[in-house]
């Protein structure tokens, strides 16, 4: 009874009777939702393109922030530095359609997911080489990003937002108008729809299947560097931001694999719910639920919807 | 075998000269496959086979299942390269083709087993087939301003006019996944023929389709070849088809080649008959 209490009933109470306190966890949920948006966007880029779930995804995320803030070390200006980093992201978009994609055309997708694999770790291994495996600290102030925070007195309380946190957010918007519009009205976005349907029919049309990997894998790496540098303002640059990427894995069960707007209502779902979940459910149990809730949620949604919110429903005809 | 479809009236127009060169219709060589062979692993695939194409004919390829129909197509337009010989087309050595080069200069094909990107509108489809045609930049695309719009607009229309030359203007907008079989292989069609080809190699267009839709599809065939000069390459298990559109045909059996010649010919040759006809006449 008493349990039952505390899962259905004493949580409301709390939300109501602390509005300023709920704004806050929404809004906390909201910005970590973005990220996970951003994470998932770079999967869903991929995924549509070559039909395979890219294991490295997080990691290129840890290697983007790591060689801005490497190269900034060295002292290169901080926004050269940024310029120099989408000048990686292009070689390393490049290198793995020249050294893995390009050996493993029409080879099963788990082979391929197996390649990504090894290419995680092989940017483990890399990065830690050239930057050192210790946490460092994002140059947020060095690339102009604001570091107070908004303060509202309202609902009775304090509400605080970083601007640091709505930064992101906005980025992410940005980001994410910017993709949809590049791959629902130009013909590389075309393009790479008919690449992810079908490789033969692409070609036969005269679509160059290596354009659009390298094209699609600069994108995502774009993106990662974007989540890189945020997430690492609002944390610390290390590689344990890859084992957080691998939150996207929820967001996209949830939103499908194959929908750019799906990644963007997943994440928003998935970080507010872990939020929520966290913050007034989680005492109920000691705490720290936030890290497997998004988990079990995207089990409960696979049940209901396993093509996700806005997937494809897969047709097939018998 | 299969008579009723060469009674088509429509067909009729379609049938051959009896000589083929006569007319303006047909040109000059435009495609030339020189002693090609192509194995896959020790599978012989096809066997030093030599024929060639000539601007504005039907061509045809028959021959028994595994013969090397198909094959000779993926090398025809670059998806497999052969390991010995030449393919020379529009007077350029083509060794080795590669799709891209192929769909540039103005190869287009369909696929024996449908290849169409099944989650999106048969108006999207055919419209891939043009994305060699669009030349405005990505920005104007993306902000679909100057030769964004303009060219955008173009296409679109071209486009429509394939849908409404072959009589699908209700499914436009329909993912042609859900499409019934011979409407895709219709679809697969209008995206090849979008792309303006010179040559066009048709991979078993009529494969699982009843008498009516084929009829259709011989119509269409037909009225490209005539009215737009493409020339035609056509694989097709269907003599009474093949016997009606082609000018000249050409014969393979386990990879090599057997005959060469009009219809007439080749139907008149004996090892055709023993290796393939014979059989299909029982």
């Amino acid at each position: 009874m008493e349990i039952l209490h505390g899962i259905f009933i004493d949580p409301f109470i709390t939300m109501y009777e602390l509005p300023d306190l709920l704004v806050q966890v929404l809004w906390e949920g909201f910005v970590a939702g973005t990220l996970y948006s951003l994470i998932a966007l770079g999967f869903v880029l991929i995924f549509k393109a070559s039909g395979v779930f890219n294991f490295a995804q997080g990691i290129i995320v840890v290697f983007g922030a790591l060689s801005l803030v490497g190269l900034h070390s060295l002292g290169i200006p901080a926004f050269v530095a940024l310029f120099l980093c989408i000048g990686i992201m292009f070689a390393l978009a490049w290198l793995v359609e020249f050294t893995v994609l390009r050996r493993l055309v029409n080879q099963d997708p788990i082979i391929l997911f197996m390649a990504t694999i090894g290419l995680n770790y092989f940017l483990i291994g890399f990065g830690e080489g050239v930057f050192g495996g210790e946490p460092k600290t994002m140059i947020t102030a060095e690339l102009g990003l604001p570091t107070g925070a908004f303060d509202f007195d309202i609902l009775g309380g304090l509400v605080s937002l970083q601007q640091i946190d709505i930064t992101a957010a906005v980025t992410a918007g940005v980001m994410v108008g910017g993709l949809a519009v590049f791959f629902n009205k130009t013909r590389i976005g075309r393009g790479l729809r008919a690449v992810a349907d079908d490789h033969q029919a692409a070609q036969s049309v005269g679509i160059s299947l290596n354009h659009i990997w390298i094209v699609v894998w600069f994108a995502a790496g774009i993106v990662a560097l974007a989540t890189g540098v945020m997430w690492g303002a609002r944390s610390d640059v290390s590689f344990a931001l890859s084992i957080v990427a691998l939150k996207a894995l929820p967001v996209l069960i949830l939103g499908g694999f194959t929908s750019i707007s799906g990644a963007i209502v997943g994440g928003l779902i998935i970080g507010i719910s872990e939020k929520m979940a966290e913050f007034y459910w989680g005492p109920l149990v000691g705490g720290s639920i936030e890290s497997w809730f998004p988990y079990f949620l995207a089990l409960l949604f696979l049940w209901f919807r396993p093509q996700g919110l806005f997937g494809e429903k897969i047709i097939e005809r018998v | 075998m299969n008579d009723t479809v060469s009674n088509n009236d429509q067909m009729a127009a379609g049938a051959p000269a009896v000589d083929p060169t006569a007319g303006g219709r047909i040109g000059d060589v435009i495609l030339r496959v020189n002693e090609i062979s192509l194995s896959f692993g020790g599978v012989k695939a096809i066997n030093d086979v030599s024929f060639d194409i000539k601007k504005g004919e039907v061509r045809s390829i028959i021959g028994p299942n595994g013969a090397g129909k198909s094959s000779m197509l993926n090398c025809i337009n670059g998806f497999y390269q052969p390991q010995v010989g030449h393919i020379w087309y529009d007077g350029v050595d083509y060794t080795p083709m590669r799709p891209h080069l192929a769909a540039e200069n103005g190869i287009a094909r369909t696929f024996q087993n449908i290849a169409l990107f099944k989650g999106m509108s048969t108006l999207d489809n055919i419209m891939t087939g043009r994305i060699l045609k669009q030349k405005a930049s990505l920005l104007e695309q993306a902000l679909y301003i100057g030769r964004g719009k303009s060219e955008e607009l173009e296409h679109r229309a071209f486009v429509e006019d394939i849908i409404d030359f072959l009589e699908i203007q209700a499914i436009r907008r329909t993912p042609v996944g859900r499409l019934p079989y011979g409407l895709q292989k219709r679809v697969e069609l209008g995206r090849a023929l979008a792309a303006e080809p010179t040559l066009l190699l048709l991979d078993e267009p009529m494969a699982g389709m009843n008498l009516e839709e084929k009829e259709d599809m011989s119509r269409y065939i037909i009225d490209v070849n005539e009215q737009y000069g493409t020339t035609i390459a056509l694989i097709e298990h269907d003599m009474g088809v093949v016997m009606d559109l082609s000018d000249r045909v050409v014969v393979l059996d386990h990879g090599s080649k057997l005959a060469d010649g009009t219809p007439d010919e080749v139907s008149a040759n004996q090892n055709v008959i023993d290796a393939y006809l014979g059989v299909a006449h029982e």
